[in-house]
Protein backbone atom coordinates (compact mmCIF):
# COMPACT_ATOMS: atom_id res chain seq x y z
CA UNK A 1 0.00 0.00 0.00
CA UNK A 2 1.44 3.66 -0.95
CA UNK A 3 2.29 5.15 2.34
CA UNK A 4 0.46 7.69 3.84
CA UNK A 5 1.48 10.84 6.00
CA UNK A 6 0.89 9.34 9.07
CA UNK A 7 -1.65 11.59 11.19
CA UNK A 8 -2.24 8.86 13.97
CA UNK A 9 0.80 6.72 15.17
CA UNK A 10 0.35 2.99 14.92
CA UNK A 11 0.23 2.39 18.39
CA UNK A 12 -2.85 4.58 19.05
CA UNK A 13 -4.77 3.75 15.83
CA UNK A 14 -4.72 0.51 17.31
CA UNK A 15 -6.12 1.59 20.49
CA UNK A 16 -8.79 3.86 18.50
CA UNK A 17 -9.95 0.61 17.06
CA UNK A 18 -10.32 -1.04 20.07
CA UNK A 19 -12.48 0.96 21.54
CA UNK A 20 -14.55 1.27 18.30
CA UNK A 21 -14.68 -2.52 17.85
CA UNK A 22 -15.98 -3.13 20.98
CA UNK A 23 -18.64 -0.66 21.09
CA UNK A 24 -19.79 -2.45 17.74
CA UNK A 25 -19.65 -5.57 19.45
CA UNK A 26 -21.64 -4.25 22.73
CA UNK A 27 -23.98 -2.41 20.71
CA UNK A 28 -25.57 -5.27 18.82
CA UNK A 29 -25.98 -6.83 21.71
CA UNK A 30 -27.88 -3.30 23.07
CA UNK A 31 -30.36 -3.68 19.97
CA UNK A 32 -31.29 -7.44 20.90
CA UNK A 33 -32.12 -5.95 24.25
CA UNK A 34 -34.05 -3.20 23.28
CA UNK A 35 -36.38 -4.83 20.99
CA UNK A 36 -36.70 -8.29 22.82
CA UNK A 37 -36.70 -6.25 26.43
CA UNK A 38 -39.36 -4.00 24.97
CA UNK A 39 -41.64 -6.24 23.36
CA UNK A 40 -41.42 -8.73 26.22
CA UNK A 41 -41.84 -5.90 28.95
CA UNK A 42 -45.22 -5.13 27.57
CA UNK A 43 -46.10 -8.50 26.39
CA UNK A 44 -45.97 -11.31 29.38
CA UNK A 45 -48.38 -9.28 31.33
CA UNK A 46 -50.99 -10.48 29.05
CA UNK A 47 -50.47 -13.82 29.25
CA UNK A 48 -53.21 -15.75 31.18
CA UNK A 49 -54.58 -18.91 30.63
CA UNK A 50 -57.45 -17.35 28.94
CA UNK A 51 -54.98 -15.12 26.39
CA UNK A 52 -53.08 -18.71 25.61
CA UNK A 53 -55.96 -20.90 25.86
CA UNK A 54 -59.15 -19.05 24.93
CA UNK A 55 -61.04 -18.40 21.82
CA UNK A 56 -60.56 -14.58 20.37
CA UNK A 57 -63.32 -12.23 20.88
CA UNK A 58 -65.27 -10.47 17.70
CA UNK A 59 -61.72 -9.99 15.68
CA UNK A 60 -59.47 -10.03 18.42
CA UNK A 61 -60.09 -7.04 20.44
CA UNK A 62 -59.98 -9.26 23.44
CA UNK A 63 -59.90 -13.08 24.36
CA UNK A 64 -57.43 -15.36 23.59
CA UNK A 65 -54.95 -16.71 20.58
CA UNK A 66 -55.47 -20.64 21.41
CA UNK A 67 -56.61 -20.76 17.52
CA UNK A 68 -53.73 -18.70 16.01
CA UNK A 69 -51.56 -21.26 18.37
CA UNK A 70 -52.77 -24.40 16.85
CA UNK A 71 -53.10 -22.79 12.93
CA UNK A 72 -49.03 -22.24 13.48
CA UNK A 73 -48.38 -25.65 15.24
CA UNK A 74 -50.63 -27.36 11.73
CA UNK A 75 -48.88 -24.81 8.94
CA UNK A 76 -45.76 -26.04 10.24
CA UNK A 77 -46.31 -29.97 10.79
CA UNK A 78 -47.15 -29.80 7.26
CA UNK A 79 -44.27 -27.87 6.15
CA UNK A 80 -41.78 -29.75 7.77
CA UNK A 81 -43.35 -33.46 7.19
CA UNK A 82 -43.09 -32.06 3.01
CA UNK A 83 -39.68 -30.74 3.51
CA UNK A 84 -37.90 -32.65 5.75
CA UNK A 85 -37.43 -35.65 3.37
CA UNK A 86 -37.03 -33.62 0.65
CA UNK A 87 -34.31 -31.81 2.19
CA UNK A 88 -32.17 -34.65 4.09
CA UNK A 89 -32.49 -37.11 1.10
CA UNK A 90 -31.21 -34.30 -1.54
CA UNK A 91 -28.53 -33.22 1.19
CA UNK A 92 -27.66 -36.80 1.08
CA UNK A 93 -27.60 -37.17 -2.62
CA UNK A 94 -25.41 -34.07 -2.71
CA UNK A 95 -22.73 -34.90 -0.07
CA UNK A 96 -22.50 -38.76 -0.73
CA UNK A 97 -22.86 -39.40 -4.66
CA UNK A 98 -23.00 -36.40 -6.89
CA UNK A 99 -19.52 -35.29 -8.33
CA UNK A 100 -19.04 -32.02 -10.39
CA UNK A 101 -21.43 -32.46 -12.76
CA UNK A 102 -23.31 -29.31 -14.30
CA UNK A 103 -26.58 -31.70 -13.12
CA UNK A 104 -24.99 -30.95 -9.03
CA UNK A 105 -24.54 -26.87 -10.22
CA UNK A 106 -27.60 -26.72 -11.68
CA UNK A 107 -29.35 -28.20 -8.64
CA UNK A 108 -27.09 -26.10 -6.19
CA UNK A 109 -27.95 -22.75 -8.10
CA UNK A 110 -31.49 -23.95 -7.90
CA UNK A 111 -30.86 -24.40 -4.17
CA UNK A 112 -29.66 -20.78 -3.50
CA UNK A 113 -32.38 -19.30 -5.55
CA UNK A 114 -34.97 -20.94 -3.52
CA UNK A 115 -33.34 -19.44 -0.26
CA UNK A 116 -33.06 -15.91 -1.68
CA UNK A 117 -36.41 -15.64 -3.57
CA UNK A 118 -38.56 -13.14 -1.60
CA UNK A 119 -40.97 -14.63 0.43
CA UNK A 120 -43.73 -12.34 -0.77
CA UNK A 121 -42.89 -14.40 -4.46
CA UNK A 122 -43.50 -17.79 -2.95
CA UNK A 123 -46.80 -16.27 -1.68
CA UNK A 124 -47.52 -14.91 -4.77
CA UNK A 125 -47.03 -18.74 -6.25
CA UNK A 126 -48.57 -20.44 -3.08
CA UNK A 127 -51.65 -18.60 -4.47
CA UNK A 128 -52.02 -19.14 -8.05
CA UNK A 129 -50.33 -22.99 -8.09
CA UNK A 130 -51.84 -24.17 -5.08
CA UNK A 131 -55.02 -21.76 -4.04
CA UNK A 132 -56.40 -21.54 -7.85
CA UNK A 133 -54.75 -24.44 -9.76
CA UNK A 134 -54.75 -27.24 -8.01
CA UNK A 135 -57.80 -26.17 -5.88
CA UNK A 136 -56.92 -26.16 -2.63
CA UNK A 137 -58.16 -22.74 -1.52
CA UNK A 138 -57.33 -20.91 1.53
CA UNK A 139 -56.24 -23.73 3.59
CA UNK A 140 -53.60 -25.19 6.66
CA UNK A 141 -52.82 -27.25 3.16
CA UNK A 142 -51.75 -24.36 0.69
CA UNK A 143 -50.19 -22.59 3.74
CA UNK A 144 -47.64 -25.22 4.47
CA UNK A 145 -47.03 -26.46 1.33
CA UNK A 146 -45.72 -23.26 0.73
CA UNK A 147 -44.02 -22.84 3.67
CA UNK A 148 -42.49 -26.15 3.12
CA UNK A 149 -40.45 -24.53 -0.20
CA UNK A 150 -39.25 -21.94 1.69
CA UNK A 151 -37.75 -24.38 4.18
CA UNK A 152 -36.11 -26.68 1.90
CA UNK A 153 -33.05 -24.64 1.20
CA UNK A 154 -32.13 -24.18 5.25
CA UNK A 155 -32.47 -27.87 5.74
CA UNK A 156 -30.58 -29.10 2.70
CA UNK A 157 -27.78 -26.69 3.28
CA UNK A 158 -27.21 -27.61 6.75
CA UNK A 159 -27.37 -31.45 6.40
CA UNK A 160 -25.39 -31.64 3.57
CA UNK A 161 -22.68 -29.56 6.20
CA UNK A 162 -23.34 -32.10 8.32
CA UNK A 163 -23.00 -34.82 6.70
CA UNK A 164 -19.86 -33.70 4.82
CA UNK A 165 -18.39 -32.97 8.11
CA UNK A 166 -18.52 -36.67 9.16
CA UNK A 167 -15.06 -38.25 9.18
CA UNK A 168 -13.86 -39.79 6.33
CA UNK A 169 -12.50 -43.00 8.38
CA UNK A 170 -15.83 -43.83 9.75
CA UNK A 171 -17.06 -44.30 5.71
CA UNK A 172 -14.14 -46.35 5.43
CA UNK A 173 -14.21 -48.66 8.62
CA UNK A 174 -17.54 -49.46 7.17
CA UNK A 175 -17.03 -50.11 3.82
CA UNK A 176 -13.93 -52.44 4.90
CA UNK A 177 -16.19 -54.98 6.92
CA UNK A 178 -18.20 -55.36 3.41
CA UNK A 179 -21.04 -52.64 4.11
CA UNK A 180 -22.67 -51.66 0.82
CA UNK A 181 -22.43 -47.76 0.13
CA UNK A 182 -25.98 -47.25 0.88
CA UNK A 183 -25.79 -49.46 4.28
CA UNK A 184 -22.81 -47.53 5.12
CA UNK A 185 -24.51 -44.35 4.71
CA UNK A 186 -27.56 -45.81 6.40
CA UNK A 187 -25.95 -47.17 9.37
CA UNK A 188 -22.96 -45.13 9.90
CA UNK A 189 -23.20 -41.80 8.01
CA UNK A 190 -26.56 -40.50 8.89
CA UNK A 191 -26.05 -41.28 12.96
CA UNK A 192 -23.04 -39.48 13.01
CA UNK A 193 -24.46 -36.85 11.35
CA UNK A 194 -28.16 -36.46 13.16
CA UNK A 195 -27.29 -33.80 15.58
CA UNK A 196 -26.46 -31.52 12.82
CA UNK A 197 -29.58 -32.56 10.48
CA UNK A 198 -31.56 -31.96 13.71
CA UNK A 199 -30.26 -28.74 13.73
CA UNK A 200 -31.26 -28.17 9.84
CA UNK A 201 -34.73 -29.22 10.64
CA UNK A 202 -35.09 -26.89 13.39
CA UNK A 203 -33.92 -23.93 11.67
CA UNK A 204 -36.49 -24.95 8.23
CA UNK A 205 -39.11 -24.91 11.36
CA UNK A 206 -38.44 -21.16 12.85
CA UNK A 207 -38.14 -19.86 9.32
CA UNK A 208 -41.85 -21.80 8.77
CA UNK A 209 -42.85 -20.25 11.93
CA UNK A 210 -41.81 -16.69 11.59
CA UNK A 211 -42.92 -16.23 7.97
CA UNK A 212 -46.15 -14.07 7.35
CA UNK A 213 -45.62 -12.46 3.44
CA UNK A 214 -46.10 -16.57 2.15
CA UNK A 215 -48.75 -17.12 3.94
CA UNK A 216 -50.70 -13.80 3.84
CA UNK A 217 -52.73 -15.25 0.32
CA UNK A 218 -52.79 -18.86 0.75
CA UNK A 219 -53.88 -19.83 4.60
CA UNK A 220 -57.27 -17.01 4.66
CA UNK A 221 -57.37 -15.36 7.55
CA UNK A 222 -59.90 -17.32 9.78
CA UNK A 223 -60.78 -16.99 13.37
CA UNK A 224 -61.59 -20.30 14.50
CA UNK A 225 -59.88 -23.24 15.02
CA UNK A 226 -59.30 -25.21 11.58
CA UNK A 227 -60.71 -28.67 11.75
CA UNK A 228 -58.78 -30.14 8.66
CA UNK A 229 -56.19 -29.26 6.66
CA UNK A 230 -59.14 -27.63 4.04
CA UNK A 231 -60.05 -24.70 6.22
CA UNK A 232 -58.57 -21.78 6.52
CA UNK A 233 -56.58 -20.66 9.31
CA UNK A 234 -54.49 -17.85 11.16
CA UNK A 235 -51.10 -18.26 12.67
CA UNK A 236 -49.49 -16.22 15.02
CA UNK A 237 -47.66 -13.81 12.67
CA UNK A 238 -49.97 -13.37 10.31
CA UNK A 239 -52.87 -12.39 13.70
CA UNK A 240 -50.35 -10.48 14.95
CA UNK A 241 -49.72 -8.40 11.35
CA UNK A 242 -53.96 -7.90 11.51
CA UNK A 243 -54.25 -6.76 15.09
CA UNK A 244 -50.93 -4.42 14.79
CA UNK A 245 -52.06 -2.91 11.17
CA UNK A 246 -55.83 -1.92 11.07
CA UNK A 247 -55.50 -1.15 14.61
CA UNK A 248 -57.70 -4.23 16.39
CA UNK A 249 -55.94 -4.17 19.42
CA UNK A 250 -52.37 -3.05 21.23
CA UNK A 251 -52.19 -5.22 24.03
CA UNK A 252 -53.59 -8.57 22.41
CA UNK A 253 -50.77 -7.81 19.73
CA UNK A 254 -47.96 -6.84 22.22
CA UNK A 255 -49.01 -10.49 23.87
CA UNK A 256 -49.03 -12.26 20.40
CA UNK A 257 -45.48 -10.90 19.72
CA UNK A 258 -43.94 -12.06 23.05
CA UNK A 259 -45.28 -15.55 22.11
CA UNK A 260 -43.78 -15.25 18.89
CA UNK A 261 -40.32 -13.76 20.63
CA UNK A 262 -40.65 -16.80 22.86
CA UNK A 263 -40.72 -19.12 20.77
CA UNK A 264 -37.72 -18.30 18.77
CA UNK A 265 -35.73 -17.56 22.03
CA UNK A 266 -36.20 -21.40 22.86
CA UNK A 267 -35.35 -22.17 19.09
CA UNK A 268 -32.18 -20.49 19.53
CA UNK A 269 -31.24 -21.62 22.91
CA UNK A 270 -31.71 -25.78 21.76
CA UNK A 271 -29.98 -25.47 18.59
CA UNK A 272 -26.77 -23.49 19.99
CA UNK A 273 -27.08 -26.75 22.52
CA UNK A 274 -27.56 -29.26 19.75
CA UNK A 275 -24.51 -27.62 17.75
CA UNK A 276 -22.30 -27.28 21.22
CA UNK A 277 -23.11 -31.14 21.94
CA UNK A 278 -22.39 -32.36 18.22
CA UNK A 279 -19.33 -30.11 18.22
CA UNK A 280 -17.86 -31.87 21.65
CA UNK A 281 -19.09 -35.55 19.97
CA UNK A 282 -17.01 -34.84 16.86
CA UNK A 283 -13.67 -33.54 18.87
CA UNK A 284 -13.93 -35.67 21.26
CA UNK A 285 -12.77 -38.81 18.59
CA UNK B 1 -28.27 -59.13 -6.91
CA UNK B 2 -31.03 -57.99 -4.87
CA UNK B 3 -28.09 -55.69 -3.22
CA UNK B 4 -27.21 -54.28 -6.36
CA UNK B 5 -31.13 -53.29 -7.19
CA UNK B 6 -31.27 -51.61 -4.02
CA UNK B 7 -28.41 -49.85 -4.10
CA UNK B 8 -29.52 -48.42 -7.65
CA UNK B 9 -32.91 -47.69 -6.21
CA UNK B 10 -31.92 -46.30 -3.59
CA UNK B 11 -29.54 -43.62 -5.87
CA UNK B 12 -32.60 -42.86 -8.01
CA UNK B 13 -34.83 -42.06 -5.26
CA UNK B 14 -32.13 -39.58 -4.32
CA UNK B 15 -31.00 -37.81 -7.25
CA UNK B 16 -34.87 -37.10 -7.53
CA UNK B 17 -35.23 -35.32 -4.14
CA UNK B 18 -31.97 -33.39 -5.09
CA UNK B 19 -34.12 -32.71 -8.91
CA UNK B 20 -36.88 -30.77 -6.83
CA UNK B 21 -35.20 -27.73 -6.11
CA UNK B 22 -34.94 -27.02 -9.63
CA UNK B 23 -38.19 -28.73 -10.63
CA UNK B 24 -40.01 -26.16 -7.59
CA UNK B 25 -37.68 -22.97 -9.19
CA UNK B 26 -38.53 -24.24 -12.64
CA UNK B 27 -42.90 -23.95 -10.98
CA UNK B 28 -42.52 -20.74 -9.50
CA UNK B 29 -40.83 -18.72 -12.40
CA UNK B 30 -43.14 -20.23 -14.57
CA UNK B 31 -46.55 -20.01 -12.64
CA UNK B 32 -45.43 -16.21 -11.53
CA UNK B 33 -44.67 -15.39 -15.46
CA UNK B 34 -47.59 -16.96 -16.84
CA UNK B 35 -49.27 -14.46 -14.36
CA UNK B 36 -47.81 -11.87 -14.89
CA UNK B 37 -47.28 -11.97 -18.44
CA UNK B 38 -50.82 -10.81 -19.64
CA UNK B 39 -50.26 -7.49 -17.58
CA UNK B 40 -46.57 -7.10 -18.92
CA UNK B 41 -48.14 -7.19 -22.58
CA UNK B 42 -51.11 -4.95 -22.43
CA UNK B 43 -49.51 -2.19 -20.14
CA UNK B 44 -46.14 -3.05 -22.37
CA UNK B 45 -42.54 -3.98 -20.72
CA UNK B 46 -40.69 -0.39 -20.55
CA UNK B 47 -43.83 1.00 -19.97
CA UNK B 48 -44.32 -1.22 -16.85
CA UNK B 49 -40.82 -0.71 -15.72
CA UNK B 50 -40.07 2.77 -16.13
CA UNK B 51 -44.09 4.36 -16.29
CA UNK B 52 -44.05 6.96 -12.91
CA UNK B 53 -47.49 6.41 -12.23
CA UNK B 54 -49.62 3.65 -10.10
CA UNK B 55 -53.27 3.54 -10.60
CA UNK B 56 -55.25 0.73 -10.27
CA UNK B 57 -58.47 2.57 -10.68
CA UNK B 58 -57.13 4.20 -13.83
CA UNK B 59 -55.44 0.63 -15.47
CA UNK B 60 -52.64 2.81 -15.18
CA UNK B 61 -49.25 0.47 -14.34
CA UNK B 62 -45.71 1.22 -13.77
CA UNK B 63 -43.48 0.37 -10.87
CA UNK B 64 -40.55 2.53 -11.21
CA UNK B 65 -42.04 4.42 -8.23
CA UNK B 66 -41.55 1.08 -6.43
CA UNK B 67 -38.46 0.01 -7.97
CA UNK B 68 -37.17 3.53 -6.49
CA UNK B 69 -38.33 2.89 -3.24
CA UNK B 70 -37.25 -0.71 -3.29
CA UNK B 71 -33.70 0.25 -4.24
CA UNK B 72 -33.49 3.20 -2.06
CA UNK B 73 -34.49 1.82 1.15
CA UNK B 74 -31.90 -1.09 0.64
CA UNK B 75 -29.48 1.62 -0.40
CA UNK B 76 -29.81 3.31 2.85
CA UNK B 77 -29.91 0.08 5.00
CA UNK B 78 -26.69 -0.71 3.56
CA UNK B 79 -24.96 2.24 4.76
CA UNK B 80 -25.45 1.63 7.84
CA UNK B 81 -25.28 -1.98 7.73
CA UNK B 82 -22.11 -2.49 6.23
CA UNK B 83 -19.53 -0.83 8.52
CA UNK B 84 -21.13 -1.81 11.77
CA UNK B 85 -21.54 -5.38 10.33
CA UNK B 86 -17.52 -5.71 9.11
CA UNK B 87 -16.14 -3.79 12.62
CA UNK B 88 -18.87 -6.34 14.02
CA UNK B 89 -17.01 -9.24 12.40
CA UNK B 90 -13.87 -8.32 12.87
CA UNK B 91 -14.29 -7.88 16.78
CA UNK B 92 -16.31 -11.18 16.52
CA UNK B 93 -13.42 -12.84 14.71
CA UNK B 94 -10.19 -10.54 15.92
CA UNK B 95 -10.46 -9.05 18.69
CA UNK B 96 -13.26 -10.80 21.62
CA UNK B 97 -12.68 -12.56 23.98
CA UNK B 98 -14.36 -16.59 24.37
CA UNK B 99 -16.73 -14.99 26.75
CA UNK B 100 -17.79 -12.30 24.78
CA UNK B 101 -18.06 -14.59 21.61
CA UNK B 102 -20.06 -16.80 23.64
CA UNK B 103 -22.51 -13.90 24.23
CA UNK B 104 -22.37 -12.44 21.18
CA UNK B 105 -22.84 -15.50 18.83
CA UNK B 106 -26.08 -16.27 19.83
CA UNK B 107 -27.02 -12.25 20.09
CA UNK B 108 -26.77 -12.69 16.63
CA UNK B 109 -28.40 -15.54 15.56
CA UNK B 110 -31.26 -14.44 17.85
CA UNK B 111 -31.54 -11.31 15.63
CA UNK B 112 -31.81 -13.37 12.58
CA UNK B 113 -34.81 -15.31 14.11
CA UNK B 114 -36.87 -12.41 15.24
CA UNK B 115 -39.85 -12.63 13.02
CA UNK B 116 -40.10 -10.05 10.48
CA UNK B 117 -44.22 -9.00 11.90
CA UNK B 118 -42.23 -8.32 14.73
CA UNK B 119 -39.48 -6.24 13.94
CA UNK B 120 -42.39 -4.35 11.91
CA UNK B 121 -44.16 -4.50 15.35
CA UNK B 122 -41.74 -2.79 16.64
CA UNK B 123 -40.71 -0.04 14.32
CA UNK B 124 -44.59 0.51 13.88
CA UNK B 125 -44.70 1.21 18.13
CA UNK B 126 -41.74 2.72 18.85
CA UNK B 127 -39.59 3.84 15.83
CA UNK B 128 -42.02 5.70 13.77
CA UNK B 129 -43.30 7.73 16.72
CA UNK B 130 -40.22 8.89 17.71
CA UNK B 131 -39.18 9.73 13.86
CA UNK B 132 -41.99 11.81 13.60
CA UNK B 133 -40.92 13.56 17.19
CA UNK B 134 -37.60 14.36 16.13
CA UNK B 135 -37.82 14.63 12.36
CA UNK B 136 -41.75 16.09 11.57
CA UNK B 137 -43.79 14.35 9.29
CA UNK B 138 -45.84 11.21 9.66
CA UNK B 139 -42.55 9.26 11.06
CA UNK B 140 -43.47 6.48 8.66
CA UNK B 141 -40.87 6.95 5.68
CA UNK B 142 -37.77 5.73 3.40
CA UNK B 143 -35.28 6.47 6.99
CA UNK B 144 -37.39 5.01 9.06
CA UNK B 145 -37.64 1.52 6.94
CA UNK B 146 -34.07 1.41 6.44
CA UNK B 147 -33.62 1.73 10.53
CA UNK B 148 -35.64 -1.66 10.78
CA UNK B 149 -34.00 -3.42 7.81
CA UNK B 150 -30.48 -2.38 8.82
CA UNK B 151 -30.98 -4.66 12.06
CA UNK B 152 -32.68 -7.42 9.86
CA UNK B 153 -29.59 -7.48 7.30
CA UNK B 154 -26.98 -6.84 10.05
CA UNK B 155 -26.85 -10.37 11.02
CA UNK B 156 -26.33 -12.05 7.52
CA UNK B 157 -23.41 -9.35 6.18
CA UNK B 158 -21.73 -9.86 9.85
CA UNK B 159 -21.55 -14.41 10.17
CA UNK B 160 -21.04 -14.02 5.86
CA UNK B 161 -17.96 -11.98 6.67
CA UNK B 162 -16.97 -13.56 10.06
CA UNK B 163 -16.43 -16.52 7.97
CA UNK B 164 -14.58 -14.77 5.63
CA UNK B 165 -12.07 -13.05 8.26
CA UNK B 166 -11.74 -16.79 10.14
CA UNK B 167 -10.60 -18.16 6.48
CA UNK B 168 -7.95 -16.13 6.16
CA UNK B 169 -4.92 -18.91 6.84
CA UNK B 170 -2.58 -17.91 10.06
CA UNK B 171 0.18 -17.67 8.22
CA UNK B 172 -0.61 -14.24 6.81
CA UNK B 173 -1.42 -12.68 9.94
CA UNK B 174 1.92 -14.40 11.92
CA UNK B 175 4.10 -12.65 8.83
CA UNK B 176 2.11 -9.43 9.49
CA UNK B 177 2.48 -9.64 13.19
CA UNK B 178 6.54 -11.05 12.87
CA UNK B 179 7.29 -7.83 10.38
CA UNK B 180 6.18 -5.85 13.43
CA UNK B 181 2.72 -4.73 12.45
CA UNK B 182 -0.06 -3.82 15.09
CA UNK B 183 -2.55 -6.23 15.07
CA UNK B 184 -4.74 -3.25 13.39
CA UNK B 185 -2.53 -2.51 11.12
CA UNK B 186 -2.09 -6.28 10.15
CA UNK B 187 -6.33 -6.62 10.05
CA UNK B 188 -6.63 -3.41 8.32
CA UNK B 189 -4.01 -4.06 5.68
CA UNK B 190 -3.35 -7.99 5.40
CA UNK B 191 -6.79 -9.89 6.77
CA UNK B 192 -9.12 -7.51 5.25
CA UNK B 193 -8.48 -7.40 2.21
CA UNK B 194 -7.74 -11.40 1.84
CA UNK B 195 -11.56 -11.94 3.54
CA UNK B 196 -12.66 -8.77 1.15
CA UNK B 197 -14.67 -10.91 -1.17
CA UNK B 198 -16.25 -13.39 0.87
CA UNK B 199 -17.24 -9.50 2.62
CA UNK B 200 -18.69 -8.51 -0.34
CA UNK B 201 -20.83 -12.07 -0.80
CA UNK B 202 -21.82 -11.16 2.59
CA UNK B 203 -22.90 -7.79 1.46
CA UNK B 204 -24.77 -8.97 -2.08
CA UNK B 205 -26.59 -11.29 0.57
CA UNK B 206 -27.79 -8.51 2.65
CA UNK B 207 -29.29 -6.87 -0.62
CA UNK B 208 -31.07 -9.21 -1.30
CA UNK B 209 -32.20 -9.49 2.37
CA UNK B 210 -33.45 -5.99 1.88
CA UNK B 211 -34.89 -5.65 -1.13
CA UNK B 212 -37.07 -9.03 -0.37
CA UNK B 213 -38.34 -8.18 2.77
CA UNK B 214 -42.11 -7.85 2.63
CA UNK B 215 -43.62 -7.40 6.49
CA UNK B 216 -41.55 -5.06 8.31
CA UNK B 217 -41.10 -2.51 5.16
CA UNK B 218 -45.16 -2.82 5.11
CA UNK B 219 -45.51 -1.56 8.44
CA UNK B 220 -43.25 1.46 8.67
CA UNK B 221 -42.56 2.66 5.42
CA UNK B 222 -45.98 4.48 4.36
CA UNK B 223 -46.32 3.35 1.59
CA UNK B 224 -47.46 6.04 -0.81
CA UNK B 225 -46.63 4.66 -4.55
CA UNK B 226 -44.99 7.86 -5.32
CA UNK B 227 -41.24 8.53 -5.46
CA UNK B 228 -40.22 10.04 -2.25
CA UNK B 229 -38.60 13.70 -2.54
CA UNK B 230 -36.64 13.48 0.19
CA UNK B 231 -35.54 9.98 3.03
CA UNK B 232 -37.83 11.65 5.31
CA UNK B 233 -40.95 11.16 3.14
CA UNK B 234 -42.91 7.80 2.69
CA UNK B 235 -41.72 5.33 -0.09
CA UNK B 236 -43.37 1.85 -1.69
CA UNK B 237 -41.11 -0.76 -1.98
CA UNK B 238 -41.69 -3.59 -5.07
CA UNK B 239 -42.69 -6.57 -1.95
CA UNK B 240 -45.13 -4.07 -0.23
CA UNK B 241 -47.09 -2.97 -3.63
CA UNK B 242 -48.13 -6.66 -3.81
CA UNK B 243 -48.43 -7.66 -0.22
CA UNK B 244 -50.91 -4.51 -0.19
CA UNK B 245 -52.92 -5.31 -3.13
CA UNK B 246 -53.43 -8.79 -3.60
CA UNK B 247 -56.24 -9.02 -0.64
CA UNK B 248 -58.73 -6.94 -3.27
CA UNK B 249 -56.86 -7.05 -6.66
CA UNK B 250 -59.51 -8.66 -10.15
CA UNK B 251 -58.77 -8.74 -13.77
CA UNK B 252 -55.44 -6.62 -15.30
CA UNK B 253 -54.25 -5.45 -11.39
CA UNK B 254 -53.91 -9.12 -10.67
CA UNK B 255 -52.01 -9.69 -13.15
CA UNK B 256 -49.95 -6.65 -12.17
CA UNK B 257 -49.06 -7.50 -9.24
CA UNK B 258 -47.23 -10.83 -10.44
CA UNK B 259 -45.59 -8.57 -13.05
CA UNK B 260 -44.08 -7.05 -10.07
CA UNK B 261 -43.19 -10.56 -8.74
CA UNK B 262 -41.21 -10.58 -12.14
CA UNK B 263 -39.53 -7.65 -11.66
CA UNK B 264 -38.65 -8.65 -8.08
CA UNK B 265 -37.13 -11.89 -9.16
CA UNK B 266 -35.08 -10.20 -11.90
CA UNK B 267 -33.04 -8.31 -9.34
CA UNK B 268 -32.95 -11.39 -6.96
CA UNK B 269 -31.18 -12.90 -10.23
CA UNK B 270 -28.92 -10.71 -10.96
CA UNK B 271 -27.67 -10.49 -7.29
CA UNK B 272 -26.91 -14.44 -7.41
CA UNK B 273 -25.42 -14.33 -10.76
CA UNK B 274 -23.06 -11.63 -9.31
CA UNK B 275 -22.44 -13.53 -6.12
CA UNK B 276 -21.56 -16.99 -7.80
CA UNK B 277 -19.52 -15.42 -10.28
CA UNK B 278 -17.44 -13.57 -7.30
CA UNK B 279 -17.19 -17.27 -5.39
CA UNK B 280 -16.49 -18.58 -8.84
CA UNK B 281 -13.42 -16.19 -8.62
CA UNK B 282 -12.27 -16.53 -5.28
CA UNK B 283 -12.49 -19.93 -5.17
CA UNK B 284 -9.30 -19.34 -8.49
CA UNK B 285 -7.58 -17.00 -6.39
CA UNK B 286 -7.46 -17.70 -2.63
CA UNK B 287 -8.88 -21.29 -3.17
CA UNK B 288 -11.17 -20.64 -0.54
CA UNK B 289 -14.26 -23.08 0.35
CA UNK B 290 -17.51 -22.90 -1.11
CA UNK B 291 -20.03 -20.95 0.66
Amino acid sequence: MISMPRIISPHHAQKIMNVVLWGVGFLAIVILIIIIGYILYNGLPQFSLEFIFGNPVGSGESGGIWPMIVSTFYVTFIALIVATPLGVLAAIWLAEYAGESNLVKAIRFAAETLASIPSIVFGLFGLTFFVVFLQMGFSVLSGGLTLALMAIPTILRTAEVSIEAVPQSYKEGSLALGASKWQTIYRVVIPAAIPGITTGIILGMARAIEETAAILYTVGAALAIPMSIWDPARPLPLHLYILATEGVSLPNAYGTAAVLVLIILIITISTNYLVEKYTKKMMGR
Amino acid sequence: MARNWEEFLVEKVLLLAAISSIIIILLIIGFVIQQGLPAMEQVGPLNFIFGMDWSPSYNIYGVFPMIVGSLGMMTLALIFAVPLSIFGAIFLAEVAPKTMRRILKPTIETLAGIPSVVYGFFGLIVLVPFMRIHFGGSGFSMLTASIILTVMVLPTILSISEDALRSIPLEYKEASLALGATHWQTIKNVIFPAALPGIVTGIILGMGRAIGETMAVIMVAGNTPIIPGSILEPARALTSNIALEMGYALGLHYNALFATGIVLLMMIIVLLVITNYINYKRKVTVGGGYL
